[in-house]
């Protein structure tokens, strides 16, 4: 089968097998700090307190498990749509080793208070610099197989693959540009409201060029594959490919609305913002549409449910993004735990149950043996799916409530609550996320067993079935 | 067509993405570094502060508070004057943060004298019941001075050998307090703030003995963390025996004495019931 097409696939396996290993360490480390928030005794310090542990559980998830899936993925259907091998196996084995040195000691140096603090760019410059050789190898290694092609026609993965690869360069370079004091400690290169600018231009482009293309590149191509019919309209992709990667850009400041940044940066940064729904729900109605006629596959073909409801997450996670970048509703529900609960709906709703189904997809195709049980596929995706809900829904209730209290005032327009006021009654809320997280953490583990057992099982793929 | 020329393509997206980065991200130094918003009073780091810097940084205080109060009547309100541009040209990062699972820093300059801080960091429960706030007792460890002045040089910060010199013996907690106490007040904001308060003053709680559990109840609260809970003093002075008339208490307790450590209430508490606290005070006056 795919041996004999010649593709690189043993890397594809090394990537996907890390991925899990850095995904189940993120989720793990996230339980962790939400029962840190929740009971403070569990902070043990230096070492092991809340906020040594949060940028690891951040860096773990988004690089760990987000890119090493990515990099997998990217490989994979790189080689699918161009059919074309890999362009240099020997480079993306190197990038494997490199990745998980980068991972590690990325756990290692921020456990040891080694940090640059910028959120998501938070490891110190010897590591960031091995990130742009790691980043160089990858896209030298998917751009010259692109260009080496033996299909002509490039499908809109590929297009979302590529702006994925020069989008993270640009925003990496810049932002980390720091000045080193020594070997372990280094300021940033910007003062003040510069950085600040500078950082969140980064952090929220972040979420465009690793949370939202590489999943969208995945999800264009695995849908399809999964249910056997094409994606309902290319113009529409491509429409949406163009205004997403053009808009995003202007969108960074509105994580610094009401902030001595100037007014007219979050402003744009505002209408864009709204702007944004437009593409993003393109791609949404691209998958909706594209399961006419084909909604009774939701029962029947246990990944579809997946891509669904990741795309779904997209959607409402596209609409109340825009509506928490409004001026007026930030100034209620910014800094509150509505943010937390947000910013999971996207990764473990959209991003994870993205990968999930790929995962679930490429693993037996790869290895030439059939899923291990599908009953428990199904299981782990209800308790990833409650745990993600109980987890974003809790945090929605408890940032509506702790704003609500924060602008509280008397008739003589002093403030109602303390802030300790405030805090106390976060307590519920925290003990809920906790729980959330922990089905969640329960799902990975199913998920990774099945992946095992599916791995390591005998039941291989018929010859007559393709692949 | 464009979709079988993967050079042009990689260039025109590359292209697109640059002109959203051009109008936000390079087009703003500009505006945030106009000179017209210089603030003289600001001042650079001093050795001591910048290394209590590096050890918030070190320890992610920033993943739980931020430094930015917005001009918002709750934010301003609860932290202080909000945040101008010009306050943080010497902050290589930024420190705005993203989440307040604790409050905003940006002002906590001069809110809390050193005692205050000191015991508060080293068990913050002592000082805040039911905070979540992780102990950080280890900051008491004697402080690393080995880069301190190549960092200052990194930076550009003035210093003189006797400052370095005198860093000898200081803990990582006295770094940690000393840049707290910066924190938003090199801008005069809290005379401002104290000098625009009052107005008529008459207590129109007095000889009303119902107010008294609650201005109680507020003390225990608000109070008792540094004036303890029998009222005979800690951090802040013994008020056991206050022998001062119910208008100096309310305007010590509304404006603060921003010399002597004693934060200001007047915003968060409000009037009312702050002449609670100060029956209540008044009613266990010795005799």
């Amino acid at each position: 089968m795919n041996q004999k097409e010649g593709y690189a696939d043993e890397v594809v396996k090394g990537f996907i097998t890390w991925s899990l290993v850095w995904g189940v360490v993120a989720v793990l480390l996230g339980v962790v700090i939400s029962l840190q928030l929740a009971y403070p005794q569990l902070n043990l310090p230096p070492y092991l307190s809340y906020g040594r542990l949060r940028p690891i559980h951040t860096n773990a998830g988004i690089f760990g498990w987000g890119v090493g899936s990515f990099m997998a993925f990217f490989i994979y259907i790189t080689q699918r749509l161009t059919k074309t091998k890999l362009w240099s196996p020997g480079l993306a084995k190197f990038q494997l080793w490199l990745f998980n040195v980068i991972i590690a000691s990325a756990a290692v140096t921020l456990m040891l208070g080694m940090t640059r603090s910028k959120e998501y760019a938070e490891l110190e410059w010897p590591i960031a610099l091995l990130i742009v050789v790691l980043w160089v190898i990858f896209s030298i290694n998917i751009i010259m197989t692109i260009i080496k092609r033996k299909e002509e026609q490039m499908y809109i993965s590929l297009w979302y693959i590529m702006a994925a690869l020069i989008g993270v360069a640009v925003l990496y370079l810049v932002n980390n540009a720091g000045i080193p004091v020594s070997l372990t400690k280094s300021y940033s290169a910007y003062a003040g409201a510069n950085d600040a600018n500078v950082q969140w231009w980064y952090g929220h482009n972040a979420v465009a060029m690793v949370l939202t293309a590489p999943p969208l590149a995945l999800f264009y191509y695995f849908l399809p594959k999964s249910t056997g019919v094409p994606i309902f309209s290319h113009r529409m992709g491509v429409i949406a490919f163009w205004s997403l990667i053009f808009m995003y850009l202007w969108t960074g400041a509105h994580h610094l609305l009401w902030t001595p940044v100037p007014d007219w940066v979050q402003t744009l940064a505002m209408a864009f913002s709204v702007m944004l729904i437009a593409p993003s729900w393109a791609s949404v109605f691209n998958g909706y549409f594209s399961m006419n006629g084909q909604w009774h596959q939701m029962r029947e073909n246990y990944l579809v449910k997946f891509f669904i409801f990741g795309i779904t997450f997209y959607g409402l996670q596209t609409i109340q993004g825009p509506s928490q970048a409004v001026r007026t509703f930030s100034a209620f529900i910014h800094y509150t735990d509505w943010i937390p609960g947000h910013v999971h709906m996207g990764t473990l709703g959209w991003v994870s149950l993205i990968i999930f189904a790929s995962i679930y997809y490429v693993v037996p195709k790869i290895y030439g043996k059939e899923i291990y049980s599908i009953p428990l596929v199904n299981l782990h995706f209800w308790l990833a799916v409650t745990g993600q809900l109980i987890f974003s829904i809790t945090m929605w209730i408890a940032g509506v409530q702790q704003a609500t209290m924060l602008n509280a005032t008397n008739s003589d327009g002093s403030l109602h609550y303390s802030f300790m006021e405030t805090l106390v009654e976060m307590y519920p809320y925290w003990y809920g996320r906790a729980f959330g997280g922990i089905i969640y953490f329960v799902s990975m583990l199913i998920f990774v067993y099945n992946i095992v057992k599916t791995i390591n099982g005998n039941s291989t793929i018929a010859a007559t079935k393709k692949a | 067509m464009l979709e079988k020329k993967p050079v042009i393509f990689l260039f025109l997206a590359t292209v697109v993405i640059l002109i959203g980065t051009a109008v936000t991200m390079i087009a703003p130094f500009k505006w945030i570094n106009d000179p017209k918003l210089k603030i003289a009073e600001v001042k650079p780091y001093t050795a001591l502060q910048l290394e209590g810097r590096d050890i918030y940084i070190r320890e992610g205080c920033n993943n739980c508070h931020t430094q930015t109060v917005r001009p918002l009547l709750a934010d301003v309100e609860r932290y202080g004057e909000y945040s101008k541009v010009g306050e943080f040209v010497y902050d290589q990062p930024h420190l705005w943060g993203s989440r307040r699972t604790g409050p905003d820093l940006a002002r906590i300059g001069g809110k809390y004298p050193d005692a205050w801080h000191l015991k508060h960091m080293v068990d913050p429960q002592s000082m805040v019941p039911r905070s979540n706030m992780p102990k950080y007792a280890f900051l008491q460890q004697p402080l690393d001075t080995s880069l301190t002045e190549r960092k200052m040089k990194t930076l550009k910060f003035p210093y003189t050998p006797e400052e370095l010199a005198a860093l000898k013996g200081k803990s990582e907690l006295d770094a940690m307090v000393a840049y707290l106490q910066k924190l938003g007040s090199d801008i005069p904001w809290r005379k401002a703030a104290q000098a625009a308060v009052l107005g008529d003053l008459k207590n129109p709680f007095l000889d009303n003995k119902t107010v008294l559990p609650e201005g109680k109840a507020i003390y225990e609260k608000e109070c008792a963390q540094c004036h303890g809970a029998d009222l005979k003093g800690g951090v802040g002075r013994a008020l056991a025996d206050i022998d001062k008339p119910d208008t100096y208490i309310f305007k010590t307790v509304f404006g603060g004495i921003p010399a002597g450590g004693m934060p200001a209430f007047g915003d968060s508490l409000g009037k009312d019931r702050i002449w609670k606290v100060a029956s209540f005070l008044k009613s266990r006056q010795a005799h």
